[in-house]
């Protein structure tokens, strides 16, 4: 009996299987929910801009991603700038994810969650936090959100507030568009973009 | 900068390997708790992890303590009645399963913990030898007998049984 035919033997006897290890996995984010260790839980949810990561911290929902962005990518981020204490967990995330689900089915047009702005700072966290000014279904322009956030001049750092929104779609700058009416960059691509304008057009 | 791997991918990387140490060491009944109790401490203690460190060394670690409690705790709950140590270990008793992987899961149950130890953390979380002696005290050299010691009683036992059963 080799090493290496020893090991596959054992690995045989004492299995390590899928199955088992998603059951320890769900246990291991209650567990670590409970006891207030779970400092960012993420899930994602499928969507007609393609699936969403959404990630959450105690305090509110921290983080919404496009797949475009590299979810995984996305994830190191979130360790690396709030904690690496993160999991998979979708049972923090249940009421954003059934929020998004209905205002992609034409049901909802604002949200009604609790948001964590600690991604956001300084003027673009001004900027974004009055995009929810701009109704559903209407759409600013860079210089209209440059003064709504008290800054008439800064159009170009308007457009990199919403080009860093830390929370698309919740936060609308999808809404923000040129003042010639073309619709202009987005985090998730120009379509997705597109995709949202016309989804409330429609409602 | 890029830094500490997110606890989600520890999980991913190294949850099979730490669930068979528990396995082995421990049997099918509490290997769970002990799974649960390995991750929840190492969650609670990741984000002071030194930079760079190795990381399955540390799960087996924190899984070779959780094991101790286990155990510990199991002896305070135990109604003591005439057990042999063959019962418990037999296939059946300890739920591991029929045929030759139940045959060898209960021929490594009756081996003595610093074997059973010394042959999970080496042969199925690939620990050298020298780490396994960090982890359960002694010499990488007491570490390696005593690996050798059980891996010998384990041909003795199964490997006879696996043979004949081939040629048959």
């Amino acid at each position: 009996m080799s090493a290496d035919e020893l090991t596959r033997d054992l690995e045989r006897a004492f299995p390590g299987d899928p199955g088992d290890l998603l059951r320890l996995h769900a246990r291991l984010a209650a567990q670590a929910q409970r006891d207030g260790i779970l400092d960012v839980a993420y899930r994602t949810v499928d969507s007609p801009v393609g699936p969403l990561l959404l990630a959450a911290t105690e305090a509110g929902l921290v983080r919404v991603a496009f797949a475009s962005e590299d979810l995984d990518a996305v994830v190191q981020d979130l360790a690396d700038r709030i904690s690496p204490r993160i999991l998979a967990a979708p049972a923090r995330l249940e009421a954003p994810a059934r929020e998004l689900d209905e205002y992609f089915t034409g049901l909802r047009r604002s949200f009604d969650l609790p948001l964590d702005w600690r991604l956001s700072a300084g003027f673009r966290r001004s900027v974004l936090s009055h995009l929810t000014e701009i109704g559903y279904g209407q759409t600013a322009s860079y210089a209209a959100v440059a003064r709504l956030a008290g800054n008439p001049k800064a159009v170009r750092a308007a457009a990199t507030a919403c080009a860093t929104n830390p929370l698309p779609v919740i936060v609308p700058c999808h809404r923000v568009i040129y003042s010639d009416g073309r619709a202009g960059r987005y985090l998730g691509g120009a379509e997705a973009k597109r995709t949202l304008l016309t989804l409330e057009a429609a409602a | 900068m890029t830094g500490k791997q997110p606890f989600e991918a520890v999980v991913t990387r190294h949850g099979a390997t730490v669930l068979r140490v528990c396995r082995a060491v421990l049997g099918p009944a509490d290997a769970d708790d002990a799974w649960s109790e390995t991750f929840l401490s190492a969650l609670r203690a990741y984000p002071d992890l030194p930079e760079g460190a190795n990381v399955e060394a540390w799960l087996v670690t924190i899984a070779h303590r959780k094991a101790i409690d286990v155990t510990r705790a199991a002896a305070r709950r135990a109604v003591p009645v005439a057990e042999t140590p063959d019962d418990a270990a037999s296939p059946s008793a300890d739920g591991s399963g029929d045929g030759l992987d139940g045959e060898l899961a209960a021929a490594v149950a009756r081996l003595p913990a610093k074997q059973k130890q010394a042959v999970a953390y080496h042969y199925l979380a690939g620990l050298p030898y020298a780490d396994i002696a960090g982890i359960v005290g002694g010499s990488a050299d007491t570490v390696r007998r005593a690996a050798a010691d059980g891996i010998a009683t384990l041909r003795r036992t199964y490997q006879g049984t696996k043979h004949e059963r081939t040629d048959s």
